[in-house]
C-alpha cells in the first residue's frame, strides 16, 4: 500500500458513497449536492491517476455547469424542498440490477487486473493532452464540436416554443397578440 | 499503484447508475444517475490509459494497439465523454423543462408515449 493506493481509497470511498446518496435520497436538492461531492471525488481520483488536465476540466464542466444546470432544472420544475415520498418505484428490481452490473463489472476488472503494482503514470499536462488531441484524434474533435452545435441549437428550439409552433388557433386573442412582436 | 481499486470503484458507481437510473421516477433525478453513469466510464478510461500504458511499454509497437506511441488517449476520451455528457444534459433538461411546461409534472412512468400529438400540445 503506497501513498498512491490510500489516496484512491480514500476518494473512491467518498465518490461511491456519495454517489449511494445521489441516486437514495429523498431530497432532491441533496441528491445535487452530493452529486457535487461524488463528481469532487473523481476529480481528486484524476489528479492521482495523473490526469491533470482531466481533473480540472471535470470540475469546471461537472461541477460547475452540469451541477449548475441541474439544480437550476430542479428549482424551474418546482420540486419540494423537503423530502419527498413519491420519487422512487419499488426498490426490488431496481436493486437485482443496479447490484448485478456494478458487482459482475468490479468482479469482472478484479479478475482482470489483479492485485498488480503498476507505475505511477507522469502526469498528463495540456501540452501532452493538446498533443494527442490536435495530433491523433482530430477529425474526433471536430465531429464532437459539430455535435455541441447542434445540441445548442436543438435545445435553444426545444426551449422556445414559438419556433417552429403551429399557427394559433383564432379563438384565443392572448396568443395572436403576441405573434406580430 | 494499484489499478484495480479505481477499476473497481468505476465499476460501483456504474452499478448505482444503473440503479438509479432503473429506481428513480422524476425525470432530473434519473439525469443525475446518467452523469453518475458517464462518470465511472470517465474513470475507467482514465484509469485504463495508466495500466494498459504501461503494460505495453515494452511491447514492439503494432499499429493497431498504439496508433502512436505517446501517451494520454484515455484522457482525451474522458475529455470527449466530458463534453458529450454536457451536450446531453442541455437537450436533456430542455426536453425535461418542456414537459413539465406541458403536464406541470415530471414523472417519467406518467409520460403516455401513446398519447395524441394534439391533447399533448392541449
Amino acid at each position: 500500500m503506497t501513498v498512491a493506493d490510500v489516496l484512491l481509497l480514500a476518494l473512491g470511498a467518498v465518490a461511491v458513497g456519495s454517489g449511494a446518496l445521489v441516486v437514495t435520497s429523498t431530497h432532491l436538492v441533496r441528491s445535487g449536492l452530493y452529486l457535487v461531492v461524488s463528481l469532487g471525488a473523481i476529480a481528486g481520483l484524476y489528479l492521482v491517476l495523473g490526469a491533470e488536465l482531466v481533473a480540472w476540466v471535470q470540475v469546471l464542466v461537472y461541477v460547475g455547469a452540469v451541477v449548475v444546470l441541474l439544480l437550476f432544472a430542479v428549482m424551474l420544475t418546482r420540486a419540494p424542498i423537503g423530502p419527498s415520498a413519491d420519487l422512487d418505484r419499488p426498490t426490488g428490481p431496481s436493486a437485482l440490477i443496479g447490484g448485478g452490473v456494478g458487482l459482475g463489472l468490479a468482479a469482472l476488472f478484479a479478475d482482470a487486473f489483479r492485485w498488480i503494482e503498476y507505475p505511477s503514470p507522469d502526469p498528463g499536462t495540456a501540452e501532452t493532452v493538446g498533443k494527442e488531441i490536435f495530433g491523433t484524434w482530430v477529425l474526433p474533435f471536430e465531429v464532437l464540436s459539430i455535435l455541441l452545435l447542434a445540441a445548442l441549437v436543438g435545445a435553444i428550439v426545444l426551449s422556445r416554443p414559438d419556433i417552429g409552433a403551429r399557427p394559433a388557433p383564432p379563438a384565443e386573442p392572448a396568443e395572436s397578440e403576441e405573434a406580430p412582436a | 499503484m494499484h489499478v484495480t481499486i479505481p477499476y473497481v470503484v468505476g465499476a460501483a458507481l456504474f452499478g448505482l447508475g444503473v440503479y438509479g437510473v432503473v429506481r428513480r421516477r422524476n425525470a432530473i433525478l434519473v439525469l443525475m444517475a446518467v452523469e453518475l453513469m458517464l462518470n465511472a466510464v470517465n474513470l475507467i478510461l482514465v484509469t485504463a490509459d495508466v495500466s494498459l500504458r504501461s503494460a505495453l511499454r515494452g511491447v514492439p509497437g503494432e499499429a493497431w494497439a498504439t496508433p502512436n506511441a505517446q501517451p494520454g488517449s484515455g484522457g482525451v476520451f474522458a475529455l470527449f465523454v466530458i463534453v458529450l455528457a454536457a451536450a446531453e444534459v442541455g437537450v436533456g433538461l430542455a426536453i425535461v423543462l418542456q414537459y413539465y411546461r406541458m403536464r406541470k409534472a415530471v414523472a417519467i412512468d406518467e409520460v403516455r408515449l401513446d398519447a395524441d400529438a394534439e391533447r399533448v400540445d392541449g
